[in-house]
């Protein structure tokens, strides 16, 4: 229809697959979010890392280069599983910290603006809708955790040669599996945040209190109530026990059982379904 | 012609309280006005009809389509235009509707392409790449309306689309309205406590109070039937002249002071009533239908309801 004729005219194309159509949030999300500059200049300086461990793969399997500037091999770091672990930690925490700046404007304005009933009167789904919504975080977090992790292990690999990464391709799997862990954690939290609280500053710093008080909180249950329990609340923590166990680090499980941390998760993401479900909905019924 | 919707005992509760009490019947209008005070359940029955409230007994078919099983299907037929300010501030007209477009099965080109002719059509193409944040409350209404056609739904449902508006914008709604009717292309439900609007706009009125269907009434009939009966007001001696029409088959009443009611017969011509008055030399101060308005149903149904 050309606009010259302001006549209504129905549409009789084709339509996409309803599966994929859960897909068309988070490229609607990404475009509102990256006119940030904060946002983009915080998404590089997560690459910092990353780049530095890179660069430290490199010099540690070229000696000679090392040698021009009397530096000795054995003052470095071996790169091992724990040198992986230690990449995860960090990157874990800069995950934390783009979740807390990306999180609260998923759902937050689509609440405030009361636009939900506009997305569930088409055939859409409230599941569809957390599911691209959290695709923004899930692709965002992998950018900065697991993706470069497993270049990190493949530059490894390739400097080492086939029996190391025979030897070691378990870190691969430790580094895809316990990112990925955090990731949904983080994503969960941050859109069940989102939901609740409308003011997106409010609902960041909420986000980094639920992932980072939770360890103050936790110490302080122990100490009152004189048990170990009280850890499990620390979400971070219950993460590193997990990946302890999955880099197969001697400390794993000392502060914490590997399972009973897994459980921690998986009740905190429980917790965060229902929070979202609970508040995801075309309208608010008063009883 | 087929139904639109049919309810067939539909029942909500919100806890223990009854919104909804078993609705019957069936509307298959072009455009069927949803009419009722405040609180009689008209937002709720929209609501019911889009799968956002679940039936508590009873259940609703949209195009024969079962409330309950069909969701999907009914709602890639219907477009929403809710009563609550819904928009996304920062997000500009025009992508907007073509994110609703996409999310409702478009693609991306069609969805951009018709994103820019629904906001042309609804009168809001000069201001289409403007964050919707900065629009006045009358031209969110008709963005709203934009999304709700954009994917050339069979069935539109406007809940409150004229509300705040100023009189222009009001006028402005109502034409719109009124050319997606006569295009013939969907079907139009328009929830309403305005009856001018319901009466400027719609063929079929459907009257909800306390969650009853108290009247169901086809407009178009009423007018029609309305047009037959007449009321006259003559100075000077009118027997003859009542009957004269009653000798033509109009049924008379004199109602005193030269005033005449009467039901005028099928095939007779208005044109006749001034020739017999004419034929007696008597005047003619007045005549008008007397027909029943919107309003006098609505009151009407309201006093059978209580």
């Amino acid at each position: 229809m050309a606009v010259y004729k302001r006549t209504y005219q129905g549409y009789s194309g084709a339509a996409t697959p309803a599966w994929s159509r859960f897909l068309i949030l988070p490229r609607y999300s990404l475009g509102r979010l990256f006119p940030s500059k904060f946002l983009v200049l915080f998404l590089m300086a997560c690459f910092f890392y990353p780049a530095g461990c890179a660069v430290f793969i490199y010099l540690s399997h070229h000696l000679s280069f090392l040698r021009v500037f009397n530096i000795q091999a054995a003052n470095f770091l071996e790169i091992n599983a724990n040198f992986f672990y230690i990449y995860c930690t960090v990157q874990a925490t800069m995950a934390s910290l783009l979740t807390a700046l990306v999180g609260p404007g998923l759902v937050s304005p689509d609440v405030a603006n009361h636009a939900l009933a506009l997305y569930f009167c088409r055939p859409f789904s409230r599941f569809e809708y957390a599911a691209g919504k959290m695709s923004v975080l899930i692709g965002l977090l992998s950018l900065v955790t697991w993706i470069p992790g497993l270049i990190l292990f493949l530059i490894q690999a390739s400097l080492a040669g086939r029996s190391w990464m025979a030897a070691n391709w378990w870190i691969a799997q430790a580094i895809v599996v316990g990112s990925l862990i955090w990731i949904v954690v983080l994503s969960l939290i941050a859109l069940a945040m989102s939901a609740w609280v409308k003011w997106r500053i409010a609902a960041g710093a909420l986000i980094l209190g639920v992932i980072f008080a939770g360890a103050g909180f936790g110490r302080a249950l122990n100490a009152v109530l004189r048990i170990r329990g009280g850890t499990m609340l620390d979400l971070e923590q219950d993460s590193f026990t997990l990946w302890s166990a999955l880099f197969r680090l001697p400390g794993a499980g000392r502060d914490l059982d590997p399972l009973e941390a897994a459980n921690a998760i998986a009740a905190a993401c429980l917790v965060c379904l229902w929070l979202l479900f609970k508040k995801i909905r075309p309208f608010e019924v008063v009883k | 012609m087929s139904p639109v919707i049919e309810l067939d005992g539909l029942s909500v509760r919100f806890g223990n309280r009854t919104v909804l009490n078993d609705l019957r019947g069936s509307v298959s209008g072009r455009a069927v006005g949803l009419l009722g005070p405040n609180g009689a359940g008209k937002s709720t029955l929209i609501r019911t009809l889009l799968g956002f409230c679940q039936p508590w007994a009873g259940t609703a078919r949209v195009y024969g389509r079962d409330i309950g099983g069909a969701r999907r299907e009914i709602r890639a037929l219907a477009g929403y235009m809710p009563e609550d300010e819904s928009f996304i501030a920062d997000m500009s007209a025009v992508s907007f509707v073509r994110m609703m477009g996409e999310l409702s099965g478009l693609p991306r080109d069609a969805a951009l392409e018709r994103a820019h002719e629904v906001l042309f059509y609804v009168g809001l193409g000069e201001a289409r790449y403007r964050p919707l944040g900065t629009y006045s409350l009358g031209m969110r209404q008709l963005a709203k309306l934009a999304q709700a056609i954009v994917h050339g739904p069979k069935l539109v449902i406007l809940d409150e689309p004229t509300n705040g508006l100023d009189p222009p914008a009001r006028q402005r709604m109502i034409r719109l309205i009124r050319e997606m009717k006569d295009a013939g292309q969907m079907h139009l439900l328009l929830c309403s406590h305005l009856l001018r609007d319901v009466e400027e706009t719609c063929d079929e009125v459907l009257i909800l109070k306390d969650g009853r269907i108290v009247h169901c009434a086809n407009l178009e009939e009423e007018r029609r039937a309305n047009k037959r009966f007449v009321e006259i007001e003559t100075s000077g001696d009118d027997a003859g002249f009542a009957q004269a029409l009653a000798a033509r088959g109009c049924q008379c009443s004199a109602s005193g002071a030269g005033r005449l009611k009467m039901v005028l017969p099928a095939g007779f011509d208005t044109r006749d009533i001034f020739r017999l008055a004419a034929e007696r030399d008597l005047q003619l101060r007045r005549l008008s239908y007397r027909r029943d308005s919107l309003e006098d149903i609505f009151l009407k149904a309201m006093e059978t309801a209580t």
